[in-house]
C-alpha cells in the first residue's frame, strides 16, 4: 500500500502468537524470561511501545532504591507487610508469589550492572555472594540507579532481539475473537511517528501499560502539571484496553496520595528511614505524638489503628493538621542531619549530604530544581511535606487493578486460578505489574518479577492453544475509523472557525483532560474537598462523566502527538470512570487519609472486609459491580 | 519551559530523520522543527508541551551536544536556579546552581559493567520445558528459602 497520509494512514498488519503492550518494568521482566521458554519453537513474540524503552514506563527517571528485596525475610513475612499497609484487603497469594520471586530479578540487576549499595566490609560483594545491603527499611535497599531502566532495558532488548521490537506503536484498544467474546484475539493502535495504523492479531497479549496519572486535578496547574509524583505519561491505558475488553477489574476504589515534599514530589522514604528524620506541624510540634492516637479509636477505624499504622492512616493524622489549620507540615531535615553527623568525621558529613542529594538526583530531579530556586539546603533548613493528587496504581503502595489467575500452591481458594498464572477473566490477555489488582508494594522489583511470571503463563497458553487462530470480532475499517476518528474531527471542522483551538465541533484533548481533572476533582475526592465525598456528589460525578465520555468522541487530534494525547486522555476516562463506580459500590472508608466516603466514615469490616470486583460492557457503557470474599492465607 | 533548547548549541542530531531527543522522551515532548515554521529556529529540536514535562531529563541526558537544559516549572520554582548533569558511560556528575549563586558538585557512579555489555543468557541455564507449570523460572535457585507453616493451609 502506498505511504499514508495524516487522513488517510497507511494499515499494516501482523500476526503474531505473542504481544508485549508496553516497555516498563514489567514488559522488561517479561521479555528476558520469554525468550528463554520459546527458544527451539516457533512462537513469535513482539514488544511494543509508545515510548523507547531505555527511557519508558515509571523508572525512566531513574531510582534511588528497589523497595521489594526480601534477602533475609520470610516472603509471609512480606504478605504480612503488605496486607497491614493497604487495609487488610489483598490477593495473598499473588503477593505471596512475588515475594518468593523478586529477589532473582534484583540479582539479575545487580549482575547486568546496576550498583547496589553494601555494608562497610560487603563493598564489591554482591548480593549472591552474601553481599549484605544497605538497607534503608525492612524490604527496601538502596541503589546508584540513575541507570537503573537503561541497565534493564538493555537485558530485555538483548533477549528479545531489536527486530522484534518496536517503538513508538501506542496501542489504544483490545479487540475480542470473533467467536468468543471472552477471548482476546487482537490489538490496535498507532505510530506516533508516521501516518500508520497497526493491527495485531495473536494469541496471547501482555497488557503492561502502568497506572494513571493527571487523572485528578494536580495541585499544580500550570507548567508544574507536569511534575506528577507518577510518571504523567501513565494514562490509565492498562485498565481502560481491559475494561473495555471485559476483563474483571478489582479494587478500583484503591489509590494511592502519596505525602511528598511540597511541589517537587521528592521521595520521603530515605529520609524517614535512613535518615531518621521526623516531621513537625507549623509549631513545630511532633503533632504524631500529640495527636496520632486518634486513629485508636476503634469504632472508626477498627483494628488497623492498634499496631503499625498503615500508609494512608499515617496521611489522615496529617490531614487532620492541615484541616485544622496547624500547617505547614515540615520534614526536620537539619535536626535529622545534625543527629546523624553527631559521631561523624567532616569527610563523612560531606558523603552523607551528598547521599541526600542523591536520593532526588536518582528519580526525581525537579525536586533538586525546586530546593535549587529556592535557596533550600537539607542541613540548614526544613522542607515542607504535602499530600499529593491521587494516582491509580497496583505495584506502588496502591492496589488498582486487574483480577487475575494465581498460583495454585499457597491454599488459595480454587476459584482464584484458571490455569494460567496472570491471566485476566479474558482468556490470552494477560497483565503484571501496575495492571495486577490487589497486589501492591511490588514496586520495581517485584513488577519485573511478575513479568516474568506472566511470561511463563503465555508460554504455557501459546502451546496449548497451538492450533487456535484468532478472528477479531471488529473489522479493520471499524478500527480505522474509530481510531483516527480525532483526525478526522479536525479536518472535517477545522475551516469553520478562525481560532484552532475554540469550535464548537470538537473539543482539544487539553480540555478535555482539564474537566476530567475538574469533575473527579471536586466530586470524587480530589485535593479541593480534603478527599472528601458522598453519594450525593458521586451521583452527579457519575453524571458529569457520562457526559464527557459522549463528548470524547469530539476529540480533536490536529497532528499525531495530539492523537496519542486524545487517546491517553479516553483511556482516563474510562479508569476514572472506573474509581468513582468503586467508590460509589464500597459503602464504607477503607483508607481514611486516602479518600473518605462521608456518609460512611468508618471502616466496616463486617461488611466490607472483601474485594469489590467490576466489569465494563462496551456495547451497554455499562459497569456491573459485586463483592468477592477476601481470604487470609497467611498467618 | 520545563526543558529548553539552547539555539546556539543544538545542531538537529545533524540532520539525521530524529534527533536523540525525540528518540528518547519518554512523552513525546521533543520535536525537531525541520523548516523553521514552528519556532523559527531551523533544524533545531523544541519542547512542544512544556506542562507536560516530568523533568526525567532523559533528552538533557542523551544530548551530544549538551544543548537542552531545564528551567524549573515558572508556576513553582523562583527563577535562578540550575540542575545541570554530565553522564557518562560508568557515572554521571550533577552541578546544582541555587538562585543565591550557591553551587554543589556531586558526582554518583551509574553502572558497574561497561554499556552494551550484558549477556543475557550467558552461563545461564535453558529452560525445562517441561516445568513450564512449576514456580520456578528458568534460572537456577530463583525461589527464595519459604517457611510453609506460616501459610495457613501450609
Amino acid at each position: 500500500m502506498a505511504e499514508g497520509t495524516f487522513g488517510n494512514p497507511q494499515i499494516v498488519e501482523e500476526e503474531v502468537d505473542i504481544l508485549i503492550i508496553g516497555g516498563g518494568m514489567a514488559a522488561c521482566g517479561a521479555a528476558f524470561e520469554i525468550m528463554r521458554w520459546t527458544e527451539g519453537t516457533d512462537i513469535k513474540v513482539k514488544l511494543v511501545d509508545k515510548a523507547a524503552i531505555d527511557r519508558s514506563g515509571a523508572v525512566a527517571q531513574g531510582l534511588s532504591a528497589i523497595n521489594t528485596y526480601c534477602g533475609e525475610h520470610d516472603p509471609a513475612d512480606y504478605v504480612r507487610y503488605v496486607r497491614n499497609d493497604l487495609m487488610g484487603i489483598i490477593r495473598e497469594d499473588l503477593v505471596y508469589d512475588v515475594g518468593r520471586h523478586v529477589d532473582d530479578s534484583v540479582h539479575h540487576f545487580e549482575e547486568w550492572g546496576l550498583p547496589v549499595w553494601k555494608q562497610p566490609g560487603d563493598e564489591g560483594k554482591k548480593l549472591t555472594e552474601g553481599g549484605k545491603p544497605v538497607r534503608s527499611g525492612k524490604w527496601q535497599i538502596m541503589i546508584n540507579g540513575e541507570s537503573y531502566k537503561w541497565i534493564v532495558a538493555e537485558a530485555a532488548k538483548k533477549a528479545l532481539g531489536m527486530d522484534r521490537i518496536q517503538e513508538r506503536i501506542f496501542i489504544v484498544r483490545m479487540v475480542t475473537d470473533k467467536n468468543d467474546p471472552n477471548r482476546v484475539a487482537g490489538a490496535a493502535g498507532f505510530s506516533v511517528r508516521d501516518n500508520k495504523l497497526y493491527i495485531y492479531k495473536f494469541k496471547a497479549c501482555l497488557l503492561v501499560c502502568g497506572g494513571a496519572v493527571n487523572v485528578f486535578r494536580p495541585r499544580s496547574v500550570g507548567e508544574g502539571t507536569g511534575r506528577a509524583w507518577y510518571p504523567v505519561w501513565n494514562a490509565g491505558s492498562t485498565y481502560a484496553m481491559a475494561a473495555e475488553c471485559g476483563a474483571e477489574l478489582t479494587m478500583m476504589e484503591n489509590r494511592f496520595v502519596p505525602a511528598r515534599f511540597k511541589d517537587g514530589y521528592g521521595p520521603v522514604g530515605a529520609w524517614f528511614l535512613l535518615f531518621k528524620a521526623k516531621v513537625m506541624n507549623g509549631a513545630g510540634e511532633d503533632y504524631n505524638a500529640l495527636r496520632g492516637d486518634v486513629i485508636k479509636d476503634q469504632k472508626r477505624f477498627g483494628k488497623y489503628g492498634q499496631g503499625v499504622p498503615g500508609t494512608c492512616l499515617r496521611n489522615h493524622v496529617m490531614l487532620q493538621e492541615m484541616r485544622d489549620g496547624r500547617g505547614p507540615i515540615l520534614m526536620d531535615t537539619p535536626t535529622a542531619l545534625a543527629n546523624l553527623a553527631k559521631n561523624m568525621t567532616p569527610k563523612e558529613v560531606q558523603h552523607l549530604l551528598a547521599e541526600a542529594w542523591e536520593d532526588f538526583l536518582d528519580m526525581t530531579i525537579g525536586q533538586c530544581g525546586v530546593w535549587a530556586g529556592e535557596n533550600i539546603e537539607p542541613d540548614k533548613r526544613p522542607s515542607e511535606i504535602m499530600p499529593t493528587e491521587p494516582y491509580l496504581l497496583g505495584s506502588h503502595s496502591g492496589c488498582a487493578g486487574i483480577w487475575v489467575s494465581g498460583p495454585t500452591d499457597v491454599g488459595a481458594p480454587k476459584e482464584w486460578s484458571w490455569g494460567y498464572r496472570s491471566m485476566t477473566t479474558v482468556k490470552g490477555l494477560f497483565t503484571a505489574g501496575d495492571g495486577v489488582g490487589a497486589s501492591g508494594h511490588k514496586f520495581s522489583s517485584g513488577s519485573h518479577a511478575e513479568g516474568r511470571m506472566a511470561a511463563k503463563g503465555m508460554v504455557k497458553f501459546v502451546m496449548d492453544n497451538k492450533d487456535w487462530k484468532p478472528e477479531m470480532s471488529r473489522t479493520v475499517e471499524e478500527l480505522v475509523e474509530e481510531i483516527y476518528r480525532p483526525v478526522k474531527n479536525f479536518l472535517e471542522h477545522k475551516d469553520y472557525t478562525t481560532a484552532i483551538d475554540i469550535n464548537p465541533h470538537y473539543i482539544t484533548p487539553k480540555m478535555l483532560q482539564f474537566r476530567l481533572q475538574k469533575i473527579m476533582d471536586e466530586y470524587c475526592a480530589g485535593v479541593s474537598t480534603y478527599y472528601q465525598t458522598n453519594a450525593k456528589l458521586l451521583e452527579i460525578c457519575e453524571e458529569k462523566l457520562e457526559m464527557l465520555k459522549e463528548d470524547s468522541l469530539k476529540m480533536r487530534a490536529k497532528d499525531l502527538h495530539e492523537l496519542l494525547r486524545a487517546w491517553e486522555n479516553y483511556h482516563r476516562i474510562l479508569t476514572a470512570e472506573a474509581h468513582m463506580k468503586h467508590i460509589q459500590f464500597r459503602q464504607e472508608t477503607r483508607y481514611p487519609g486516602f479518600y473518605y466516603r462521608m456518609d460512611y466514615n468508618f471502616i466496616d469490616d463486617d461488611n466490607w472486609k472483601c474485594f469489590v470486583n467490576s466489569k465494563y460492557d462496551r456495547e451497554s457503557k455499562k459497569w456491573e459491580l459485586k463483592k468477592v470474599p477476601y481470604v487470609q492465607l497467611v498467618k | 519551559m520545563p526543558t529548553f533548547v539552547r539555539t546556539d548549541k543544538c545542531d538537529g542530531c545533524k540532520g539525521q530523520d530524529k534527533t536523540a531527543c525525540m528518540y528518547i522522551c519518554p512523552h513525546d515532548l521533543m520535536k525537531l522543527d525541520k523548516d523553521g515554521s514552528e519556532t523559527g529556529h531551523a533544524m533545531k529540536a523544541w519542547n512542544q508541551e512544556p506542562e507536560q514535562c516530568w523533568e526525567c531529563y532523559s533528552c538533557v541526558k542523551i544530548c551530544p551536544q549538551q544543548a537542552i537544559e531545564c528551567r524549573h516549572y515558572a508556576d513553582i520554582v523562583p527563577l535562578g536556579g540550575s540542575v545541570q548533569p554530565l553522564r557518562g558511560t560508568d557515572s554521571i556528575m550533577w552541578t546544582i546552581k541555587f538562585r543565591n549563586g550557591n553551587i554543589k558538585r556531586f558526582k554518583f557512579p551509574i553502572r558497574t559493567t561497561p554499556e552494551g555489555s550484558i549477556k543475557p543468557y550467558d552461563n545461564k541455564p535453558k529452560a525445562d520445558v517441561s516445568k513450564l507449570d512449576a514456580i520456578e523460572f528458568f534460572t537456577a535457585n530463583s525461589i527464595h528459602a519459604a517457611d510453609r507453616s506460616q501459610l495457613m493451609n501450609g
